[in-house]
């Protein structure tokens, strides 16, 4: 950047700080920390510390039954975290070699949009309220608490959902969730409108975040960026389009791209994003078709309650489920989809035991974050702090 | 032109690097190579600058643990996307657990730097010429490799947890 002089002129005279950003600094939003040398407001270099919580997901994992995997998944990018359930879910589905019945698809495309909404919206707001305006932060928050609703009537949970099952959904769409699933397309679209007018055209919004924290197309992509930071450099790169899954390809939706991979256009790929996820849920909506919420892989998906207490085949699936007798192919596979952030993949290797050999999750957070010092170099620390919230880095996926 | 396709790729492979290729497979429609260790970073740059393969994106590097196969104990696999042709490799390379050495593909890709160091944190993996090769997510204090087979889920030495009742 511009200031790469003013940092050259006679290095051994000049005296760095070194500050501390973080481990718990409020402007993070997360437990990492940023261990930045300073020259006066410039940002010299920086090194970042990572895995305050660290739970170990990837050694659980190989010690539990497949179904208890899931709540781990939750835990991965909590903002979004029937996204990651649904990509587990469609790994071991994989693994098995199931074919979901179309309407489980397209309930679960439902369900991850609608978690994508709402990882969204907290990234942007968040944005705003890093750079000071907070007016935007407290409209939209009402508005994920209303996906949250609609979470909470299909499976019980709001934030870490355990949303779906391996081989279908826990129960089918009740009509009150169809209707409150219309109720927020009908009306959600207005209180975006108010947000964008808010932001998006905003002078001083504009000129605050525009430049801030770029990146090219080239390195981007040598670290390994996906989602909609890679996006924002102009590679239209997304899961949803290059490998569909969940019957994606049913849909008809844009990717969009930005130009310059700074704040604004990450900010911009959001919100745009934002507006393909509502017409997605939309088409989905219109034209979910009948049928049944599971596919027909008893020894995987457990059975309902009703059928369990009535029925002996029933119960005894669902004893063996539990406590993970079924057998599981031997094999491995590697599935990924477009999480809140990017690509989250899961690689997954199956020794036919009851828990997997191995689980790596690749978690898109991990992968960009690396790029952070690198971004800031050069800028100031106000500068750092909106390009790190712009980057939506989430503790959990970080640090699996 | 020809199709860029799972086939040409192995055919490329095998010309190039027939020596050191040990198995070839394709589960699940992957293709999947099991390549001498040494030999990695020559590989990726081959597929990297291949004028028709370009296979320049890194998508997952980790690590596994196979404590019963004598030789080929410790393992890295590399999963690297052409986003091109949209066409995945899957790599694996073996090491034995008293030499766990393999080459750092970090001057190819930027993005292999935290992933090294994360496999480094949980299989003792050493990259040569990785430029930090430490711990990540575990503390630096730490002297084992957590996610090796031989180490049990919990401390064993704990004493503050009664599991009796939850049969473990």
């Amino acid at each position: 950047m511009q200031n790469d002089t003013l940092i050259s002129l006679d290095q051994e005279k000049r005296e760095y700080t070194t500050l501390n950003l973080g481990p718990t600094h409020p402007a993070t939003h997360g437990i990492f920390q940023n261990v930045l040398t300073m020259d006066g407001e410039i940002i010299v270099d920086s090194e970042q510390t990572i895995g305050y919580i660290h739970r170990a997901f990837e050694k659980i994992a190989e010690h539990r039954p497949y179904y208890q995997v899931t709540p781990l998944t939750d835990r991965l990018n909590y903002c979004s975290s029937p996204i990651n359930n649904m990509g587990w879910h469609m790994t071991v589905e994989k693994l098995l070699g199931v074919e979901m019945p179309k309407r489980v698809d397209y309930m679960r495309v439902i369900i991850m949009e609608l978690a994508r909404i709402s990882d969204h919206l907290v990234c942007n707001s968040v944005i705003a309220v890093d750079t000071g305006a907070l007016t935007g932060f407290t409209y939209v928050f009402q508005w994920r608490e209303k996906i949250y609703d609609i979470f909470e009537s299909i499976c019980g949970a709001r934030l870490t959902t355990n949303i779906g099952r391996i081989g279908g959904m826990e129960r089918d769409f009740t009509k009150e969730v169809i209707q409150s699933i219309r109720d927020f397309l009908a009306n959600f679209p207005k209180v975006f409108a108010e947000f964008c007018n808010l932001l998006e055209r905003n002078r001083i919004f504009m000129d605050r975040i525009i430049g801030t924290g770029p990146i090219s197309a080239e390195r981007a992509l040598n670290y390994g960026f996906t989602g909609p930071n890679l996006r924002a450099t102009g590679v239209d790169y997304d899961v949803r389009v290059m490998n569909p899954y969940s019957s994606y390809q049913d849909f008809d939706f844009t990717i969009p791209v930005g130009v310059n991979g700074d704040t604004y256009d990450r900010f911009m790929v959001r919100q745009q994003e934002i507006r393909e996820s509502l017409k997605i849920i939309e088409q989905a909506l219109n034209n979910l078709p009948e049928g049944k919420f599971f596919a027909d892989v008893p020894e995987f998906f457990l059975p309902p309650k009703v059928e369990v207490y009535n029925n002996m085949e029933a119960l005894i699936y669902h004893f063996k489920i539990v406590m993970g007798e079924a057998d599981v192919p031997v094999g491995e596979v590697y599935h990924s989809i477009e999480g809140g952030n990017g690509e989250l993949g899961f690689y997954l290797v199956s020794d036919g035991g009851r828990a997997a050999y191995r689980l790596h999750f690749r978690r898109p957070c991990f992968i960009y974050y690396q790029a952070f010092p690198e971004m800031i170099k050069g800028s100031t620390l106000s500068d750092a702090i909106v390009a790190m919230s712009s980057m939506n880095v989430i503790a959990g996926e970080l640090d699996a | 032109m020809t199709e860029i396709n799972n086939a040409y790729l192995l055919k490329e492979i095998q010309e190039e690097f027939g020596q050191s290729l040990i198995s070839a497979d394709e589960p699940y429609g992957l293709l999947t190579i099991e390549l001498e260790s040494s030999k990695i970073l020559d590989l990726l740059k081959y597929l990297y600058n291949h004028p028709s393969i370009q296979m320049q994106f890194l998508t997952d590097l980790c690590g596994i643990h196979y404590p019963q196969i004598i030789g080929k104990e410790l393992g890295v696999v590399y999963h690297v996307h052409s986003l091109i042709h949209n066409l995945r490799i899957r790599i694996k390379c073996f090491m034995p657990n008293d030499q766990a050495f393999i080459p750092s593909i970090t001057p190819l890709y930027s993005a292999a730097n935290w992933q090294e160091r994360e496999t480094f944190d949980f299989y003792g993996i050493i990259f040569n010429g990785h430029p930090n090769l430490k711990r990540i997510l575990n503390v630096d204090e730490m002297d084992y490799f957590p996610l090796r087979k031989e180490y049990p889920l919990e401390d064993g030495t704990r004493t503050d947890k009664d599991d009796t009742y939850f049969g473990r």
